[in-house]
């Protein structure tokens, strides 16, 4: 993917850069909010990432702004120390597309970006079934079906299922889970979310072969298939 | 000159006395001079009315006596009855004149018939000239039978005495007024400023760093003030107590963790044998680190929740729906560490409030009852309508998490809600001690409140909720969440 990363913070921002570099991304890079609107608006990218507060005058939300007053729909995730729930809705109503708060771990921003990467390319036809190897889920009836075996779901679980599938091949994270498909934004000190994705590994994993749903250490979770691998 | 000044004034665009107590003073002597002379004119209008009644009613008494003496004795009786009048008249203030048709003096103690006098049934009120000097004279004329007239009068000179009394006694009234009216408005400013100087006395002293000073109350008006300032004061001192006690508690509890990474870091550096072991100590000290985020995320949490300024994101929230949510999503947790969560979830009504905040209030409580839980114990959801279930019109709801672990002890209880509190049975497992402050921020949020209490065997963590989010009483407003 292109990714155009405008950070003023020389750590963070190379850092951010070699990660993202190593996981196959092309990136380029401004340190201010000038530079920065300027590349947006001039180069076609997948998904930019921008620092709320930045020197030069132009913030990231004025970025943001600018580019959705163009027509601009490029995805676009804000980074930012504002943790405050109102600094996240606010940078969400300005036409944001996610939101990071810093510190940040690495493997949650990179899970986000390529989230927001598949999203700007997924066909916008609407589907009735998904499926990932021998998995299939019906959206309509809410019918999940391995190698031709029924599965019984709860409605949480397949709300769950269906977020991972969407999201096949890609690492989502914990914090990803909880607010994507139980719309919370508040932070767990329990495992809720393990505990919810092993109920689910337990119907869907369990009973056959090959494992679909796989641990990523520190990061959260993935769902492959497991024949596209090779 | 006198123009000039108020042309002056009028230019000024603002009163030019500063002093409230001036103020005060000026209002008070104008007030009292008005008051005064109001009084002194009101006397004397009255007393002036009295008296021409009474000289009024005195003449046409007095006419009417002599008209019926005309009528017994005629011309002669009538002038005899006035010479005899006169005689014994020791004031020397009646007044007579009887006067034939060809307007010939007659009988009576006044030179002529006044030129002005023409009309009947007239009071006339006339400068006339006596003996030697002019005096003031109130006169009626009356038509007697064969063309004769008569005057019957009163000389009115003592009035005028009396007005030049009372002009005398309104003058040195005038001149005590407002001697007594500065004496007053002094007197006022003095009080003014004792009251002024106690309240700005005790702000100052609070002002230069001493807490413990209170406004005297002194059963005044002013103590509603001072009431005011004084619980302002106990206020500010439980909230910069508070302040002591987090900048404590944080000197103390991010040392422990910070010092913890920097141990490992600093170690792995000098000590790391091999690649892992080197990857494995940083790793730690970044789980380190970010437990240090999650506290200074927590006590910001905490800290923009009671200074209240997180209310924009108050909307109606179906609490029923949400209670299920996190009943669903933590039933799982409870499962996992072999226990059974029960849910008794009434149909409660919406409340106004912040959903994301309840979803972490509830969510800290529920955290907090799996972690304390023995393996095979029971936790309990509950979640009720106040005052009571049959009510129909319900005041509030209250959210209780029951567990039946170790439970805490009263006075573990009283201190729970402080910030980095851990009970000595809490020490060994993870945590910050930040998630019952939060709660407590949460409640105190939507007017609410958190309360401890022993489950027999275990605790209950209760949660109530008024549907009214507007205070209920101004004591509540005061009441302090840290």
């Amino acid at each position: 993917m292109r990714i155009l990363l405008v950070e003023d913070d020389p750590t963070v921002r190379s850092f951010v850069v070699k990660g993202l570099k190593e996981s196959g991304h092309v990136v380029d890079e401004a340190d201010n909010g000038k530079d920065g609107l300027f590349l947006a608006v001039s180069e076609a990218y997948d998904v930019v990432i921008l620092d709320r507060m930045l020197p030069g005058g132009i913030d990231g939300l004025r970025i943001l702004e600018t580019l959705r007053g163009q027509n601009n729909a490029t995805p676009v995730l804000l980074l930012s120390a504002l943790s405050d729930v109102d600094e996240r809705v606010t940078g969400l109503k300005a036409g944001g597309d996610d939101y990071v708060t810093k510190p940040f771990a690495f493997s949650e921003l990179l899970a986000r970006v390529e989230a927001l990467g598949r999203r700007g390319h997924a066909d916008t036809t609407t589907k009735t079934s998904l499926s990932v190897g021998d998995l299939t889920l019906d959206l309509l009836s809410r019918d999940v079906r391995r190698a031709g075996q029924k599965i019984d779901l709860q409605p949480r679980e397949f709300r769950l299922l269906e977020f991972l599938v969407r999201h096949a091949g890609q690492v989502v994270t914990r914090t990803m889970l909880l607010e994507k498909v139980w719309d919370y934004h508040f932070d767990p000190q329990t495992n809720v979310i393990d505990v919810h994705v092993s109920r689910l590994r337990q119907k869907v994993d369990k009973p056959f072969e090959n494992a679909l749903i796989h641990t990523v250490r520190n990061a959260g979770y993935i769902l492959r298939d497991p024949n596209a691998d090779a | 000159m006198i123009a000039r000044l108020l042309t002056r004034l009028r230019h000024l665009k603002r009163w030019p006395i500063r002093s409230a107590g001036g103020n005060f003073a000026l209002a008070y002597g104008v007030v009292f001079l008005l008051s005064a002379g109001v009084f002194l004119s009101f006397t004397w209008w009255s007393t002036t009315n009295l008296l021409d009644r009474h000289v009024q009613a005195g003449i046409e008494s007095d006419a009417q006596d002599l008209t019926r003496r005309w009528v017994f004795g005629g011309a002669g009786t009538l002038s005899d009855a006035i010479e005899e009048r006169i005689e014994q008249n020791v004031d020397d203030d009646a007044l007579y004149l009887l006067v034939d048709r060809n307007g010939q003096r007659f009988a009576g103690n006044l030179p002529g018939w006044p030129v002005v006098m023409t009309r009947l049934d007239h009071f006339y009120e006339l400068s006339i000239r006596r003996y030697t000097f002019s005096t003031q004279a109130k006169l009626k004329a009356y038509a007697l039978p064969g063309g004769f007239r008569l005057i019957v009068g009163h000389d009115v000179r003592g009035r005028h005495l009396l007005r030049h009394v009372m002009a005398e006694t309104l003058i040195w009234c005038a001149i005590m007024v407002s001697l007594l009216a500065l004496g007053g408005a002094f007197v006022i400013r003095k009080l003014f400023l004792r009251i002024v100087h106690s309240i700005a006395r005790t702000t100052a002293a609070v002002a230069s760093g001493d807490l413990n000073h209170r406004i005297a109350l002194n059963g005044s008006e002013t103590d509603l003030v001072a009431e005011t300032v004084n619980t302002m004061l106990d206020r500010i001192n439980r909230l910069m107590e508070g302040v002591r006690q987090v900048s404590n508690a944080i000197a103390h509890d991010l040392r422990t963790p910070i010092a913890r990474a920097r141990t490992q870091l600093e170690d792995a550096a000098l000590h790391a044998q091999s690649d892992d072991e080197l990857r494995d100590a940083i790793d730690l000290a970044v789980q380190d680190l970010d437990r240090i985020t999650g506290i200074f995320e927590a006590l910001l949490r905490i800290a923009q929740i009671e200074a209240g300024s997180r209310r924009s994101a108050f909307a109606s929230v179906d609490l029923t729906a949400l209670l299920h949510d996190m009943a669903e999503l933590y039933e799982a947790s409870a499962e996992e560490a072999g226990l059974t969560l029960h849910t008794q979830i009434s149909t409660l009504p919406a409340i106004i409030g912040d959903r994301h905040m309840v979803q972490q209030a509830l969510a800290n409580l529920l955290d907090n009852a799996i972690k304390f839980s023995p393996s095979g114990s029971q936790l309990t959801l509950r979640a009720e309508r106040l005052p009571n279930e049959e009510s129909t019109k319900p005041t509030g709801v209250t959210i209780s998490v029951s567990d039946q672990g170790p439970g805490m002890s009263a006075s573990d209880m009283e201190r729970a809600h402080e910030r980095f509190f851990r009970a000595e049975a809490a020490r060994s497992t993870p945590g910050s001690g930040l998630g019952l402050s939060l709660v407590q921020a949460i409640a105190g949020l939507h007017h609410g409140q958190l309360t401890l209490s022993h489950a027999h065997p275990g605790l209950t963590a209760t949660l109530t909720l008024p549907l009214n989010t507007a205070p209920s009483s101004h004591k509540t407003q005061i009441v302090d969440p840290v």
